[in-house]
């Protein structure tokens, strides 16, 4: 890393706690229902959906609210896909999108994956984007919130048969965090040149005539074969640039803020009208970790001991600089082919943006993978076979290193009750967390929800190089084509959404497999994590005593960040040198 | 009122996801594009570039060029034309394979036989593609290795175009925040009206 990279990381780091402490503050007071002014103006809404905020609900009911919740958004983002062509604000006509790219989508969006198989700027209209992706986008981090918060009282309460109202904890979040710091945002995005607009397509006419060749189409439109049964292809003048329009900014908020990362246009935030400069692209990269990382210390405030917030981001931060430390390593080392072809030495632009470089590129592609939020402003299928194993790792770690919004600090949370419990196996006395004995239970739905995703990850990955539809869209050849498909199952079962694009998802044999892995990488991770929360919370709250293991402080760091990676590793590390080592030797070896 | 755990979760979940969706799905977004129309028309719109009234362009999408008398901008890898500002993307070619290093050489050799005058490796970014297909920019470096050749083809001195290229240079925010660049739409109208300045000067 040079001066830059390292002085870009310190500004961010430092922006990042600056702002966290204030929101987390701001965020335990709305979830802990002390907004008084909020409670009044929610009232009415819960009068008129039959809400009573103070009712405490058990683990189930929390759960079977937030699945039904989710559900109805599912079937909204399908419906409004299917119906889009005879609907309003859709200037440029789009048609429906097909069932099975509209099922993943649906899926994508509620379960805070924004994994697209489509690309935004030829196939969603603009009332899609508004009212089926950008509702998915808030109410999906909400429903994230939501569970951290259950988990965070489950630990905090004693002796208490319910975990919190999930209407409650979704309406509060949404309206008094998400909605007001989005809107903030956007403006503040706009200001920097992101287009809020709904307006057709803008045509330009350009400097320069452009000779190109595109495809003959007949009179449906399909492309016309020739003798050999490929496309037609006829030389072709243009003098005009088609410029995509519509309401991007706004979209372009609550994605970073809510860790969801589906990208307007297919290039997410590479595309010049999502992020237009290098303090756009640093107040994206801020907003991504700013809830994950805020919502840490609202656990430390709200179970009384904020060193314990403190562990967590700390044990998070740690491996999160590693990471950047290893990727941009990687990346500014550049290609050694190319500088054979005659390039110069500037690091590995292909696939990068000039305006972010490599140093803002290499920390992007990390925080959007360490967070669960998969913007991209680079194209990750193109980054150096190890930098490309970063983004690879993180995701495999179980999205646990700031990760997503709410499921970042609950993803953690179920690692450091693994901790805890290898600790007592070690010094031989029962685990104990913030007071609460961990047993046998919690353990099983542990043991649950960190197998999950691997097992889905892992079956998924041979499944599809098993399946001629699962290699037919590989793009890049030999070793880089299997980490095109394991970083596809790992970016779904782990709610990401990333892509080493080159790989042609857009199948029915993709669109199903991975709306499968992400629909239970995020749903069967969070119903054992809110049983975990019921369970904790019936539990008498104990008082340490000498022999009780502290669980802040850089011991515990230590022993948590190492258990991350050592499941990690355990889980991954074969696969991983099938793909990523071998590419890597290839390239570097002799 | 009843407390039963089995209590119907129907209403509250469909109310409040019909009050949220349209709150965050319709007022949001229309509010905010009301406020943006308001404060800040010209980037809400694209940050449209206008030469005798008529739009050429943006601010913040490159386009191509391949005359000699422009500077070229990035590689871009959108279809079925290159900075198709209707069908953003990359490449997404990994550092093996071997359609991204016949694309490099052919790329390498094109740039060298357009500038013989410059015998050193070709700077990165002219050799590869961007993320978005549509980078607005290029490096300082990758402006210098051309200035001589459009020089040449527009008939101007050498010395005009580093001034022009200076003035059009961005530098990084507070020294790390962002890169050393030029964007090239930008600094190929600029060098559109110094030529036709030129000419006029001399009729």
């Amino acid at each position: 890393m040079n001066a830059q990279a390292w002085m870009l990381l310190c500004a961010f780091l430092a922006v990042l706690l600056l702002l966290a402490v204030p929101t987390a503050a701001w965020l335990a007071r709305v979830m802990e229902g002390r907004f008084a002014l909020g409670a009044r103006i929610e009232a009415p809404l819960y009068r008129l959906a039959g809400v009573r905020p103070q009712e405490d609900m058990g683990w189930l009911r929390y759960a079977l609210a937030l699945l039904l919740f989710n559900l109805l958004g599912t079937l909204a983002v399908y419906a409004l896909q299917r119906l889009q062509a005879v609907l309003p604000f859709n200037p440029e006509g789009m048609g429906a999108i097909a069932a099975d790219s509209a099922f993943n989508t649906a899926i994508s969006f509620a379960s805070n994956t924004n994994w697209q198989g489509y690309a935004g700027e030829t196939s969603m209209s603009y009332l899609t984007q508004m009212l089926a992706l950008t509702v998915q986008n808030f109410l999906s981090a909400a429903t994230g919130i939501a569970v951290a918060t259950a988990l965070i009282r489950g630990f905090a309460r004693g002796s208490s048969a319910g975990i919190g109202n999930a209407w409650a904890d979704l309406t509060r979040v949404t309206l008094w965090v998400l909605l007001p710091a989005s809107a903030l945002l956007a403006l503040f995005f706009v200001s920097q040149g992101v287009i809020q607009n709904l307006a057709p397509y803008q045509q330009v006419e350009t400097l320069e005539a452009l000779q190109y060749e595109a495809p003959r189409t007949g009179p449906d439109g399909a492309p016309l074969l020739d003798a050999d049964g490929k496309p037609d292809m006829q030389p072709q003048q243009s003098r005009s640039q088609t410029l995509a329009m519509g309401p991007v900014a706004s979209q372009e908020a609550i994605k970073v803020l809510g860790t969801n990362g589906g990208g307007f246009f297919n290039a997410n935030s590479a595309h010049p009208y999502e992020n237009p400069n290098a303090l756009s692209n640093f107040a994206q990269m801020v907003a991504i970790f700013l809830i994950p990382a805020a919502l840490c210390l609202v656990f430390g405030r709200l179970v009384g001991d904020p060193r314990q917030g403190w562990t967590l981001l700390a044990a998070m931060t740690l491996l999160f600089v590693l990471a950047v430390i290893a990727l941009t390593h990687y990346e500014a080392l550049g290609n050694p082919r190319l500088a054979a072809l005659g390039v110069a030495d500037g690091g590995n632009l292909e696939g990068k943006e000039l305006r972010f470089g490599i140093a803002a590129s290499s920390l992007f592609a990390v925080i959007t993978t360490a967070a669960s939020c998969g913007a991209v402003i680079a194209m990750h299928d193109a980054l150096t076979p190890l930098g490309g194993a970063v983004p690879l790792a993180l995701m495999q770690l179980g999205e646990v290193v700031f990760g997503g919004v709410g499921s970042g600090l609950y993803g953690m949370l179920v690692f450091a009750l693994l901790a805890v419990f290898i600790a007592g196996l070690m010094i031989g006395r029962t685990p104990e967390y913030l007071g609460k004995k961990i047993e046998a239970y919690e353990m099983k739905m542990v043991a649950i929800a960190i197998l999950v995703t691997p097992l889905l990850v892992l079956g998924g990955t041979a499944l599809a190089v098993m399946a001629d539809a699962g290699r037919a869209g590989i793009a890049n050849p030999s070793a880089h084509g299997f980490s095109e498909i394991l970083y596809a199952l790992s970016s779904a079962a782990n709610n990401n959404g990333s892509a080493f694009a080159g790989l042609s998802a857009n199948t029915p044999f993709y669109n199903a497999l991975l709306g499968v892995a992400m629909c239970l990488g995020r749903y069967a991770v969070m119903v054992p994590v809110l049983a975990i929360a019921g369970s904790l919370a019936a539990k008498k709250r104990l008082a340490a005593g000498a022999g009780t293991l502290p669980t802040h402080g850089p011991l515990f760091v230590t022993l948590l960040a190492g258990t991350v990676l050592l499941v990690g590793l355990l889980n991954y590390l074969p696969a991983l040198a099938l793909g990523p080592v071998v590419e890597h030797l290839a390239l570097f070896g002799h | 009122m009843s407390t039963l755990p089995h209590r119907s979760l129907l209403r509250p979940a469909l109310v409040l996801f019909l009050a949220l969706s349209l709150l965050t799905g319709l007022a949001y977004p229309l509010l905010i594009t009301a406020l943006a129309q308001a404060l800040f028309p010209a980037q809400a719109a694209g940050s449209l570039l206008l030469r005798e009234g008529k739009p050429v362009g943006s601010a913040l999408i490159g386009q191509s060029f391949s005359g000699p008398e422009y500077f070229w901008s990035r590689p871009s890898a959108t279809a079925p034309l290159p900075y198709n500002a209707a069908a953003s993307g990359g490449a997404n070619q990994g550092p093996t394979n071997p359609a991204l290093l016949r694309a490099v050489e052919a790329r390498v050799a094109a740039l060298r036989a357009a500038h013989p005058e410059q015998p050193g490796p070709v700077p990165a970014d002219l050799a590869t593609t961007s993320a978005s297909g549509l980078d607005p920019h290029i490096s300082l470096a990758a402006a210098g290795y051309q200035l001589e050749r459009v020089a040449r083809a527009r008939g101007l001195p050498p010395q005009a175009l580093r001034s022009l290229l200076a003035e059009h240079a961005e530098q990084p925010l507070s020294g790390f925040l962002g890169e050393a660049q030029v964007n090239v739409l930008q600094l190929n109208l600029a060098l559109d009206e110094l030529a036709a300045g030129k000419r006029a000067a001399r009729n």
